[in-house]
């Protein structure tokens, strides 16, 4: 199986390469056998990534400036990556906004905005690249959503919609492409430092992206459906779930 | 579950002074100036290593900058290695020494950012041979608040180059640099460690072994008599034997609590000090080691500074030229061993006379000794300033990057270039280092 090679995954699509969870797991994977095509919205940006990876070791860094909110873009881009690359053994999906909850509450634009970003494109992207993943009878789709989507909470339950959805959307595609061989893989972080959480101060519960990173890579060799990362995020949103809605909807969270 | 709205509190190495600042991370070069509100007063910061308050900003906003962590360009033929400024040596470390490549200068800590290795134009064992950290940076780019781009060398705009290593980071954010690097066979350090009394001694070694990449001394300032002034002398070299060059997985150790003031009694750092000297038996040893434990020892511990307490730790290190002889060193030894807070790291090293390009660089040709002392209500600053008046005494210059109490009258005797230099101050930087010891804004 190409998957259990240590070698794995060689040739790489990064949707949202210039995301801080997206640079940390390109790093660890820049290595000589190594092809990346990395799509992001801002040239600079990911010019600065690609030529950290290629100074790392990587073999060859394609890139792709895009906004992916434009889907009707992007079966293009996909197709050219398909190209480039030869074969996709990995697609990681990081792209994403956290938005502005408040905003979101008062405008129906701004609460669509972020679904669009967060659980539109990424189904667009996911519905040509399971197709993709299917006819090619194997690979990892490894996408990052958060343990936001497990619980609605009135601090930002317009991102956690977005990302409860596609979380039931890629629980749906895992159950129709697993048996053909595609690894569809969940990725939960909890608090990571990087752009997104600026803005607030750190306690000890912020992981950095190179911890979420070493995590992700850890759940794609070892085929894991569903991953909380750090792990202790699994426990708290096992307690967070378990809570009822009688209560929970007192809380402040 | 939003995290607690404290407010966010950097502290330096030495965790004394305590400050407050406002924290931003910088993630893209173009982070900066962009997002800085006209009329903040700013400094860049990376790992927060120097112990007083060059780092710090009291008020102010502090922009990090270990997230510009990105390499740019590595000449695999030549060393040559471009990268921006928030990259540690310890990350150019796990980049090239695989490569067979390694530091052209070392600091006693890997995690140091190569802005920050500028911004101090910092030193290591090898500085009799090879000078400081800014000789081997022949390239930079500084940013200024007004979003003027400098690079600088020593051909292009030589003037901001020069004012900018060890210009304590004032002068705006170091945006990237390129780093000479030497080349390596093997991660091991062929070493040799002599025991010696007296710094006549110590001197004696120093000369015979001038030719020696790597010299320093660890000195015991807690011993009286005839074991005054008794060390080890460390001398080493890269081994020129072919060996391995990737690292071997080491689990790292962190002080997770703050020990308590008693911790560091006259009498532990006393045993400690007496159990050191002669853990050596022999009067001489030799070896080979691997690079981490030679260069780094107390990078094992992770937060070691947590060992004296919440109260934090005072630096103290100054050199004294070669015309004030042995007897400023005496006198300065004489008062750390009489007061009795002498602490544990007390290094003694002989600086060459290689001169860095830098304005208000610290590095004269002399004898540098450094330490360290907890914070102890008045006596350890009545300490500290009898140390900095035989260092001027002498003729002598105290390392801003580790100073937490030097009075103004001291720091412009000892850079008497200081009020020229300003004129390429950033006019939205300072630094809570600067403020004290100049009283400008």
């Amino acid at each position: 199986m190409p998957d259990r090679d240590p070698l794995f995954p060689s040739r790489v699509l990064v949707l949202g390469a210039t995301s801080s969870i997206a640079i940390a797991t390109l790093r660890r994977l820049a290595a000589p056998n190594r092809h990346f095509m990395l799509v992001a919205r801002n040239g600079d940006r990911l010019t600065a990534v690609a030529q950290d990876l290629l100074t790392r070791g990587a073999l060859a860094v394609d890139t792709w400036i895009m906004d992916l909110d434009d889907t009707t873009a992007h079966p293009e881009m996909l197709a050219s990556a398909a190209e480039r690359l030869g074969r996709i053994d990995l697609a990681l999906i990081a792209h994403g906004v956290l938005g502005d909850q408040h905003a979101a509450e008062a405008d129906f634009e701004v609460a669509a905005a972020i679904l669009h970003t967060n659980f539109i494109s990424a189904v667009s992207l996911l519905t040509w690249l399971g197709n993709y993943f299917q006819a090619q009878r194997g690979g990892t789709l490894a996408v990052i959503s958060s343990v936001a989507g497990d619980r609605g909470r009135k601090s930002n339950y317009v991102y956690g919609a977005s990302k409860g959805a596609l979380n039931v959307f890629l629980e749906g595609l895992r159950n129709r492409i697993d048996r053909d061989g595609v690894h569809v893989l969940t990725i939960k972080p909890g608090f990571v430092a990087t752009p997104m959480t600026a803005h607030v101060p750190h306690n000890a519960l912020f992981a950095s992206p190179d911890q979420i990173a070493q995590g992700i890579l850890k759940a794609i060799h070892r085929r894991r459906d569903v991953a909380y990362l750090p792990w202790f995020w699994f426990w708290i949103m096992l307690l967070v779930r378990s809570i009822p809605n009688r209560f929970f909807k007192k809380m402040n969270m | 579950m939003s995290p607690s709205q404290a407010r966010p509190q950097f502290e330096s190495w030495g965790r004394f002074p305590k400050l407050f600042a406002e924290v931003r991370p910088l993630f893209w070069k173009e982070d900066f100036p962009a997002s800085i509100a006209a009329g903040t007063k700013i400094l860049a910061v990376g790992m927060g290593r120097s112990y007083g308050d060059v780092c710090l900003l009291q008020h102010g906003t502090l922009l990090t900058t270990p997230n510009l962590d990105r390499l740019i360009s590595f000449d695999s033929g030549t060393g040559l290695l471009r990268c921006e400024a928030g990259v540690t040596l310890a990350e150019i470390l796990d980049f090239a020494v695989p490569r067979g490549w390694f530091l052209p200068v070392s600091p006693g800590t890997k995690y140091v950012t190569v802005g920050g290795a500028i911004a101090n134009d910092i030193h290591g064992k090898n500085h009799h041979v090879a000078g400081t950290f800014g000789l081997h940076i022949p390239r930079f780019e500084l940013v200024r608040s007004d979003g003027t781009l400098v690079v600088c060398s020593p051909t292009e705009n030589p003037e901001w180059y020069a004012a900018t290593i060890g210009g304590m980071g004032l002068t705006g954010l170091i945006s990237w640099a390129e780093l000479q690097l030497r080349p390596i066979v093997s991660r091991r350090i062929r070493y040799r460690s002599t025991k010696f009394v007296g710094l006549d001694e110590f001197l004696a070694l120093s000369q015979a072994s001038a030719h020696k990449e790597y010299a320093v001394a660890w000195i015991d300032c807690v011993a009286q008599g005839r074991n005054f002034a008794r060390g080890i002398f460390m001398q080493g070299e890269h081994d020129e034997n072919p060996g391995p060059l990737t690292p071997l997985a080491k689990p790292k150790l962190t002080l997770p609590v703050d020990l308590p003031e008693f911790a560091l009694s006259r009498f532990s750092v006393g045993a400690f000090n007496t159990l050191y000297y002669h853990k050596q038996m022999a009067k001489d040893r030799t070896g080979l080691t691997d690079y981490e434990p030679f260069f780094y020892p107390l990078d094992f511990v992770l937060q070691w500074n947590r060992m004296y307490g919440k109260q934090g730790l005072l630096q103290f290190q100054c050199v004294l030229p070669w015309e004030s002889g042995t007897m400023g060193m005496t006198q300065l030894l004489e008062a750390i061993t009489a007061s009795r807070l002498g602490s544990f790291l007390a290094v003694l090293k002989v600086f060459g006379d290689a001169v860095s390009p830098g304005v208000m660089s610290f590095p004269v040709p002399g004898i540098t000794l450094a330490l360290d002392f907890p914070v102890r209500r008045e006596v350890s600053f009545d300490l500290l300033d009898r140390l900095a008046g035989i260092t001027a005494d002498f003729g002598g210059r105290m390392y801003p990057a580790k100073d937490a109490c030097m009075s103004p009258a001291h720091f412009q005797q000892f850079y008497p270039q200081w009020e020229q230099w300003a004129a390429y101050i950033d006019p939205a930087f300072s630094s809570s280092f600067w403020q004290r010891v100049t009283g400008r804004a």
